[in-house]
């Protein structure tokens, strides 16, 4: 018997800044401090929303809530990398990514609180609405991405999933289109090592995610999920080169759910409190909070000052929606069909006058 | 224009082509519909003509490809799917239900999904397992879908134009013994269907029998028999399952008073339980006898050697029309 190696593959993991905020080696060019400042804007508006619905979820006036807390380095480093024609395919702990794009707070109040006109947003009509069904968007944003590419639009999706989604055929399926069509599609796992109670570890026997983009003939990397220059610079690269006709490609940003999955849900039943302690260190706020310290790029006066103007806006656009009246009863019949059928106008007739 | 003398699957391969031709964002995809012109040639000729730009052969993914078919949809194009075999249909569930159905409605009309999934349905051509399905009720249930089934080349023709028009997504279902079983004159001059009428295919004055899809002819065929026994028929090929003619059921059983409904599907929950509820909510006062239902079994579909013991025919037909007259 012969063997010899049929393939071979690795899976670099990229991280520019360490745990405390320093630099390791040379940063890229565009992660100049001034150049920081709005993704730590961001981040700190988004963990100001999750911190807001959070409370209003908790007093009942909210629904069921996904937070972000400690992903805010996701969703806003990928949203920054991206172009406003780009389309993102998100999952449903994205709001930081949300919030970049132009979706409002008020918009994302309304989704979670129950209301559809959330994902009317008027911000990016192009960008797919909050996804539920887990993975279940991934050939979603394939579709999108083929569609860019029978159009010759130099355009790109972006799907974002979680570590659990991973394990489903639709990822599997999607991975291979892309990769068979070398579709503009760019693919960011955001592997907050918990899909509820559900670890990593016991999701799947693969040493990393990112390689299962490999299988699919579609190159993975790993980045420092808590890491924003890291995931912006990662996301940047891919999106280039899938602009530029060189295919998709996977990005499995290694980060940590801080919070419960959901406002539904106790983490303590399965997960214990040590474990969580020992990930804030690596929070992505304090990490460059700190580094833009060291840089001179912040201080105690900006971060008050920001803080102040994230409570305000919170306070301000959840005050709005507060004050947004429901839907009429009649819009449960709205938008079924583009022109509602005869039984439907029979049915939302009755409704109206029972 | 002339019309040209088509079998049903010809009249397919026909609207594709005059959509395709009509439309530029009307693009086919699915497992080989290219270079092979699909498993049954419906979308023969349709690569060399159009290019490998608007019709895709696909890897083998029918769940992947519903999803992927949702964000060409979402992004203005218009899919035309061509899922293989009916039974390979149910893989594409999760996208169909909770995407393609109600993507309008939960962004309130800011994305859509104008989409239509073509598959072969029904059985009586000797398939093998999980080739002969009828899973139009399945579809039929969802708020946001539309079902269609034609029975005639021309029939084909109109409503597949329309469903590749309509703004929603839409279920089409071929059946597959008629594919090649009957040749008709089909005038291509890219004249739709509408998607919410059905067809009066014979008048008579005793009983409606109403059928869809591969159970037509046999309707037709029961009708036959019956008339020479004195029993005239309505035949109402229902065409469009979801919406239902309702107007037009309602029509027909008020000018004959009996009603009969044949089925293909399992008879529990089909389609032919919503007409009945339909008649009996409406029309009541017209019926002169319980409507009788004919359908498969509530059982799984057998394989080749016993399908013609589960498929309902032209006899089976024939005798619960004598039930509905013996009545009154």
């Amino acid at each position: 018997m012969v063997t010899t190696t049929a393939a071979q593959f690795s899976v670099a993991l990229r991280r520019h800044l360490d745990r405390d905020g320093g630099a390791l080696g040379p940063l890229p060019d565009w992660a100049a401090p001034a150049a920081l400042v709005p993704l730590y804007r961001a981040m700190a508006r988004t963990r100001a929303f999750d911190q807001k619905a959070v409370a209003l979820q908790r007093t009942g006036r909210l629904g069921t809530y996904a937070s972000s807390l400690g992903q805010e380095a996701v969703g806003v480093g990928l949203a920054a990398a991206m172009r406003e024609e780009d389309v993102l395919v998100p999952s449903f702990r994205e709001h930081g990514a949300q919030l970049w794009r132009g979706v409002t707070m008020h918009e994302l109040f309304l989704y979670w609180g129950g209301d559809e006109r959330g994902s009317d947003f008027a911000g990016p009509r192009q960008d797919f609405p909050v996804n539920v069904p887990v993975g279940s968007q991934a050939p979603h944003a394939a579709g999108v991405a083929l569609a860019f590419r029978l159009r010759d639009e130099p355009r790109c999706a972006v799907c974002v999933l979680g570590d659990g989604a991973t394990s489903k055929g639709d990822l599997a399926e999607a991975l291979v289109f892309a990769g068979v069509w070398r579709l503009p599609l760019v693919v960011v796992v955001s592997n907050n090592q918990w899909a509820i109670s559900v670890p990593r570890a016991r999701q799947t026997a693969a040493a990393t995610l990112a390689q299962k983009a490999i299988a699919a003939g579609i190159e993975g990397e790993q980045v420092d999920g808590n890491d924003v220059i890291a995931v912006r610079t990662a996301v940047a690269e891919a999106l280039e080169s899938a602009r530029a006709g060189h295919g998709p490609r996977m990005i499995e940003a290694v980060t940590y759910r801080l919070c419960d999955h959901t406002t539904a849900d106790d983490a303590s039943r399965y997960r214990d409190d040590a474990e969580v302690s020992a990930h804030w260190p690596e929070e992505p706020l304090l990490r460059l909070r700190t580094h833009l310290h060291a840089a001179g790029a912040w201080s105690k006066e900006a971060e008050e000052a920001l803080l102040d103007a994230c409570r305000e806006e919170v306070e301000r656009e959840a005050a709005a929606w507060l004050a947004t009246p429901p839907q009429p009863e009649s819009a449960i019949f709205a938008h079924t069909y583009a022109a509602m059928p005869e039984e439907l106008r029979r049915q939302a007739s009755e409704a109206a006058a029972p | 224009m002339t019309a040209t003398e088509l079998t049903l699957v010809q009249a397919v391969n026909a609207a594709l082509a005059r959509a395709m031709t009509e439309d530029p964002a009307v693009i086919v995809l699915g497992e080989d519909v290219g270079a092979d012109g699909g498993v049954f040639r419906a979308t023969e000729g349709l690569l060399a003509r159009f290019g490998d730009r608007r019709v895709l052969d696909t890897p083998l993914a029918e769940a992947g490809l519903a999803g992927l078919a949702i964000g060409l949809a979402a992004q203005g194009l218009r899919p035309v799917l061509e899922i293989q075999f009916s039974g390979f249909l149910y893989a594409t569930l999760d996208q169909v239900l909770n995407h393609a159905a109600r993507l309008r409605n939960r962004t309130r009309g800011r994305l859509s999904c104008p989409l239509v999934i073509r598959t072969p349905s029904g059985g009586g051509i000797r398939a093998i397992e999980h080739h002969s399905e009828s899973p139009e009720a399945i579809f039929a249930h969802v708020p946001g879908l539309r079902v269609v089934a034609p029975s005639s080349p021309s029939q084909a023709y109109g409503l597949l134009l329309a469903a590749i028009r309509d703004p929603d997504p839409v279920i089409f279902l071929e059946p597959t013994r008629l594919y090649r079983a009957t040749r008709e004159a089909v005038t291509d001059d890219g004249t739709a269907l509408p998607l919410d009428r059905c067809r009066r295919l014979r008048e008579g004055a005793d009983v409606t029998l109403v059928a869809w899809g591969g159970l037509v002819p046999e309707a037709l065929a029961a009708a036959e028999t019956l008339a020479a026994e004195g029993i005239g028929c309505e035949v109402l090929d229902l065409a469009t399952l979801k919406p239902l003619d309702e107007a037009a059921i309602l029509a027909s059983v008020g000018r004959t008073g009996r009603l009969v409904i044949a089925q293909e599907a399992p008879l529990t929950c089909g389609v032919a339980a919503e007409v009945a509820a339909r008649v009996a909510e409406r029309g009541l006062t017209a019926l002169r006898a319980p409507v009788q239902r004919v359908s498969g079994w509530d059982t799984v579909m057998p394989l080749p050697r016993l399908e013609q013991a589960y498929l309902p025919g032209a006899a089976r037909i024939a005798a619960a029309a004598r039930r509905a007259m013996a009545w009154t």
